[in-house]
């Protein structure tokens, strides 16, 4: 009984806190002073959902991931090259959608034949791969010069050139990306997913196809990879082979280490860390690399498992030190099982 | 029908010849026992059953159809499950989950990514009916990494025999207990309907001769004996083996 008491109290608090997170995002323009601050928060969201992604593979499938910014840039670099070619919105983001998939379906079909160490080389290669098509194959990407997207879209009459208008559209679609991870990591597919990271012969053993489990994983792990591209080309209106550099795909991967990887807010967290350091502190330190590197070595040495377990774990131990022992300490302890 | 059809299996890794020439046939409803010393081969003889390895040669039948080329996964739907020596389980997640993994496997809801898989209340209560069987109900919502090896055994247990295998195939179920652990196991096993085939690996002759009909001794790879128990203790041969004469 109390631990189903517990669990609604629980379920209760998280949804609460979910909509105070949801009423402080969306009154974001409100609160925070100017444009340049609202197009951070917009930055944030979109690498939240890139992270996001990208922890489908790290965090749940026990695969790391070092050429995601090539998949991003592969749908920034598709629907930019749609749009160029004068198709509209919809299509441009269609085809773009479409490509990311095929392209990681293809990633995906040559990568998957390792796992560990060998998959982590193979994406970086191809993530080089592209990186290196974007860069020399001029007569479709323009080359170093990039690919300029004339301009945002603007749905149901709601132009997205204004930077608030645009990060409340970031902001719906980082919603549905967050609660699309969510009902997936939850179901029994992520369950199966999950399974196959921890004990992949065992899931093999008990009839678990684990080759293709991990290819849909990954198929998705794409799709929220492309959403995020197409955020990203639509907020900078402008995709360069800079942005599917190794270092992207890195500092992704650091957003979800560092926020805590196989959890659904921990890849969040990261991103804003990453892209504030980065776009604030650069402001007043001219070298924030180190200042961010010295924040990645603290959260190693303080919380392994990563900023959002580490900090829920770190609560935790305050409120059992600050609460009386004989109100907290040992009815915890005969009520856990 | 015979439950279990092995015919000149080999398996070499390298030079070493694990698997020589190994015939086996289980009837439907019978315990085997499998006992040979270190080495002989009795577990490669299950990855091989089981397809985790690919035998060089020979063919393998279970319940009369053909499936030796047959991908490992593919085995378990077919009603072949089995346990590990080293215990392989999910130690971060709940008893439950472990067994809703187990059953999970064999329905198509395992590619669902939709639903809940925490509101799956007829596949819930299937796991705490595997559960119970193994007398582990109470320990349902704990996490696997805060059992006892002892509770691990039997979750292993229970996990195969969530699956309703045809043919369940018991590698070392009695390793690392202790007597009473052993005795509960045994009680267990003995418990398990005879439309279940058992195959089973045991070091210890003690427990495991009185749960067997017939027993196949292994040695370098090769069954050497098989026969009732009597047959099997009376043979010169296992007396040398297991006592060097």
């Amino acid at each position: 009984m109390s631990e189903n008491g517990s669990r609604a109290v629980n379920g209760r608090a998280k949804a609460v806190a979910l909509m105070l997170a949801a009423g402080v995002l969306a009154a974001l323009p409100f609160w925070v002073s100017g444009v340049f601050y609202v197009n951070i928060s917009s930055q944030i969201l979109i690498y939240a959902v890139f992270a996001l992604g990208l922890n489908v593979l790290v965090g749940y499938a026990g695969l790391v991931s070092l050429g995601h910014a090539g998949i991003l840039g592969l749908a920034a670099y598709a629907a930019a090259i749609a749009l160029a070619a004068g198709f509209g919105h919809a299509e441009a983001i269609l085809f773009a959608l479409a490509a990311t998939l095929a392209g990681t379906a293809v990633f995906a079909a040559l990568a998957l034949r390792a796992t560990g160490i060998g998959f982590i080389m193979i994406t970086l290669a191809l993530g080089q791969i592209l990186w290196g098509l974007a860069y020399r194959w001029i007569s479709l990407t323009s080359g170093d010069n990039g690919i300029n997207v004339a301009a945002r879209p603007a749905p149901f009459g709601f132009d997205l050139s204004d930077p608030n208008a645009f990060y409340y559209a970031t902001l719906v679609v980082f919603a549905l990306a967050l609660a699309a991870a969510a009902v997936f990591i939850h179901s029994p597919f992520g369950a199966s997913l999950k399974g196959t990271r921890d004990q992949p012969r065992r899931m093999n053993a008990l009839g678990y196809h684990v080759w293709l489990i991990r290819f849909y994983a990954c198929l998705f792990s794409g799709l929220l990879t492309g959403v995020a591209g197409i955020l990203f080309v639509y907020y900078n209106q402008f995709i360069s082979p800079q942005t599917l550099a190794l270092t992207s795909s890195a500092e992704v991967l650091l957003m979800v280490i560092s926020g805590g990887s196989g959890t659904l807010l921990g890849p969040i967290a990261g991103a804003a860390l990453v892209v504030i350091v980065k776009n604030l502190a650069s402001a007043y330190i001219e070298r924030w690399n180190m200042l961010l590197g010295a924040i990645f070595v603290a959260i190693v040495v303080f919380m392994p498992e990563g900023l959002v377990p580490g900090s829920v774990r770190l609560a935790r131990w305050a409120l059992k030190a600050l609460r009386p022992p004989a109100a907290g300490g040992p009815s915890q302890k005969a009520e856990a099982p | 029908m015979s439950a279990l059809v092995v015919s000149n299996l080999d398996k070499s890794f390298g030079g070493l010849r694990v698997t020589r020439a190994v015939s086996l046939r289980v009837e439907p409803g019978e315990r085997r026992l499998i006992i040979g010393p270190n080495g002989a081969g009795k577990t490669t003889l299950f990855n091989l059953i089981a397809g985790e390895m690919r035998a060089d040669r020979g063919s393998i039948a279970l319940f009369g159809q053909e499936l030796t080329r047959t991908a490992s996964r593919r085995r378990a739907h077919m009603g072949l499950s089995r346990t590990y020596q080293i215990i392989t389980l999910f130690p971060g997640d709940t008893l439950l989950h472990n067994v809703m993994l187990s059953l999970l496997a064999l329905t198509g809801l395992r590619w669902n990514p939709f639903l809940r898989l925490g509101r799956q209340r007829d596949l819930m209560a299937k796991a705490e009916a595997a559960l119970a069987r193994v007398n582990l109900a109470h320990l349902a919502a704990r996490p696997l990494a805060d059992t006892s090896y002892g509770e691990r055994r039997r979750v292993e247990i229970a996990m195969a025999l969530a699956q309703n295998p045809r043919l369940l195939l018991l590698d070392e179920p009695f390793a690392g207990l202790s007597v009473e652990e052993r005795r509960d196991v045994q009680k267990l096993l003995a418990a398990i309907p005879r439309d279940v085939t058992i195959v089973m690996i045991e070091h210890d002759m003690d427990v495991a001769l009185d749960f067997a009909e017939r027993i196949s001794v292994m040695h370098f790879g090769e069954v050497i004996v098989e026969g009732s128990r009597a047959e099997v203790v009376a043979d010169p041969r296992v007396k040398e083996i297991y006592l060097g004469e």
